[in-house]
């Protein structure tokens, strides 16, 4: 249907369009301003002045920061700590999800009605942080890893996705004389890729952007993520400790730590940046299925 | 007792425990990707609730949860009495309070005008911007607002070069401005992501409605304001109640990020005071009586929040 547009109607396009455009703007530029003072020279970015482009290009900052061990480091235990903790919790949570799925499992019930507590109450930091501790788990590799495997709230975002899947296809392969477990791994999973490349978003995004394990569990530098380590340079008054690893000195170098901050951040962020516009639209189906379920 | 239970009972109380059994082992796959799930939420769920009991005792690491000796209410007669409670109460509730006026209808107002737009690839990609703050992480924008903020900051410059101020001020250094700032950078992380629902609600309005109201003469603003708001005021009335719970959540993320002794009195909320209390100065039954404290009061607001929203609109978490 075509309607003739009336003046108002073109004034509010104009309006809507604009508004758009300056909300766009103002997500992008403080992005935008972290990658271009990073590629700047540190010394001349301090002068002011750098808005929109690099006034002295450099790639220092960024050598700088890959010859600093200790960020290296953080770098690979954040990308082997989100890749491990990732792939579990959406293979065991959904395996889980699955079994409080169905109908014939005995304590059903009462699984699910535990885990909605889990909901609603929950014990707290300090409780955590003591029963961490007494599990062993801190200051190991491993309290990044065990504690994150679950979570029952995307258990029902899977859950949700699984009751729509046509129940004549287990019913068959339990015919051919398949058992549970396989029915999962070789039927369920293969058709859920939406909801497990959802779930494993979410999760991923968490375990990469997640500082605060690191701060309160985590006291060896070599295996702090790269978020705590940046954490402790950013909010610590004394930045200044990233520089001393600066190696060659700091004067030939240029660098300051201010654009290394800023060279880090860009480094914490490119990854995640990189993959979700290709993920979008399975978050944005996975989102809902969250929702409707309320 | 026992001569109480007949061998008849007795009989029938075997069979049914034997079909138990047999009922176990015809589902031992199931139950075994089941319970997994079932330890999992004891250890890291349970365990952490029973830990609670601290609050009530005076906690001795060398002792444990349950030999270290009872205080009674101290903890929390401690936790009111402190010269510090009604502050705490003031930053938490206050932060949240000035997050949920304006980061709650905003995504709504955005979802709307974003549905108004004519061009579809134009509105996916404002879409797709919109999201990418999300994915940041609150260290890295932390970092971005302490360079920001700071008196040599961008946001000085400008300000100064605009003739708005005229001594750069360090906004970060001062209390009287930290609620602003979490506000305003929360919302714009957030704006976009918390569209994404209403957009979701508004695709799924049935367009015959718009074309009837078309039909009847109606205006842009008019279908806005009578079709689309109303047709997604179930989804506002769920996302209220969930807002409302999380009243006494003041984004520990954020403001662990942003807060500095200079700014103490504004940035004191009370996880923020838990992990002071408990994680910095080892005090874990104060601690836990505090975090007990807060997680009573957002039960009271859902449980609160849930019931108006029934009444007012007959939509509901449960």
């Amino acid at each position: 249907m075509k309607i003739k547009s009336s003046v108002g109607d073109r004034v509010f396009n104009i309006v809507n369009v604009t508004l758009m455009i300056i909300i766009c703007f103002l997500t992008l530029y403080p992005v935008w301003y972290i990658i271009v003072y990073s590629f700047n020279e540190g010394k001349d970015a301090m002068l002011g002045g750098i808005y929109f482009w690099p006034r002295k290009f450099t790639l220092d900052n960024y050598k700088t920061v890959f010859s600093n061990s200790d960020i290296t480091t953080a770098f690979m235990v954040t990308v082997a700590r989100t890749v491990i903790t990732t792939t579990l919790h959406v293979f065991f949570t959904s395996m889980v999800a699955y079994a409080f799925l169905r109908k014939e499992l005995m304590g059903r019930k009462i699984y699910m009605a535990m885990g909605t507590v889990t909901l609603f109450f929950g014990g707290g930091l300090i409780p955590y942080f003591l029963l961490i501790k007494s599990l062993g788990l801190y200051n190991t590799f491993w309290v990044y890893v065990i504690p994150g495997m679950f979570n029952f709230y995307n258990l029902i975002i899977f859950q949700a996705f699984f009751r729509e899947l046509p129940i004549e296809l287990e019913e068959s392969a339990k015919i051919d004389g398949a058992n549970d477990f396989v029915i999962f791994t070789r039927i369920i999973l293969p058709l859920s890729t939406p909801v497990l490349a959802t779930i494993a978003l979410f999760v991923g995004v968490y375990n990469w952007n997640d500082y605060f394990m690191g701060v309160i569990f985590i006291n060896n530098p070599k295996l702090q993520p790269i978020q705590t380590f940046l954490y402790k340079v950013i909010a610590q008054v004394t930045s200044n400790q990233m520089l001393a690893y600066a190696p060659g000195g700091i004067a030939t170098r240029n660098v300051t730590s201010q654009s290394l901050k800023m060279a880090t951040m860009v480094i914490t962020t490119m990854p995640i940046v990189c993959v979700y516009p290709f993920l979008q639209k399975y978050f944005v189906k996975g989102l809902l299925i969250g929702a409707i379920k309320g | 007792m026992e001569s109480a239970i007949s061998p008849n009972m007795q009989q029938s109380r075997k069979s049914s425990f034997r079909k138990f059994l047999h009922k176990l082992n015809e589902q031992k796959y199931l139950q075994a990707m089941a319970i997994p799930g079932v330890i999992w939420m004891i250890i890291f769920n349970y365990i952490p609730m029973y830990g609670i009991i601290i609050a009530f005792k005076e906690y001795d690491i060398t002792l444990g949860f349950n030999r270290s000796p009872w205080v009674g209410l101290a903890n929390f007669k401690e936790f009111f009495a402190d010269e510090r409670f009604w502050l705490i109460i003031k930053n938490t509730v206050g932060i949240s309070f000035f997050k949920l006026l304006v980061g709650f209808p905003l995504p709504i107002l955005f979802a709307v005008l974003l549905n108004e737009l004519v061009s579809v690839r134009f509105k996916r990609t404002v879409q797709t911007i919109s999201y990418l703050p999300h994915f940041i992480s609150w260290v890295v924008l932390g970092g971005i607002l302490m360079n920001w903020l700071s008196e040599t900051g961008l946001i000085n410059i400008i300000l100064t070069k605009l003739g708005i101020l005229k001594q750069p001020i360090a906004f970060l250094a001062e209390p009287k401005y930290f609620w602003g700032i979490t506000v305003v950078s929360e919302v714009w992380k957030e704006l976009g992501w918390n569209a994404i629902i209403y957009l979701a609600a508004i695709a799924g309005i049935d367009p015959e409605l718009y074309e009837a109201a078309t039909v009847d003469g109606a205006g842009r603003f008019t279908k806005m304001f009578k079709i689309t708001i109303p047709c997604i005021s179930g989804t506002i009335a769920i996302m209220f109640i969930l807002a409302v719970s999380g009243l006494m959540n003041s984004n520990f993320d954020q403001i662990f990020v942003l807060r500095n002794p200079l700014n103490a009195d504004a940035s004191d909320v009370i996880d923020i005071y838990v992990y002071r209390m408990g994680i910095e100065a080892f005090r874990f039954s104060y601690a836990t009586a505090i975090g007990l404290f807060k997680s009573i009061i957002a039960l009271m607001l859902l449980l609160t929040a849930n019931t108006l929203t029934k009444k007012l609109t007959d939509k509901s978490l449960f």
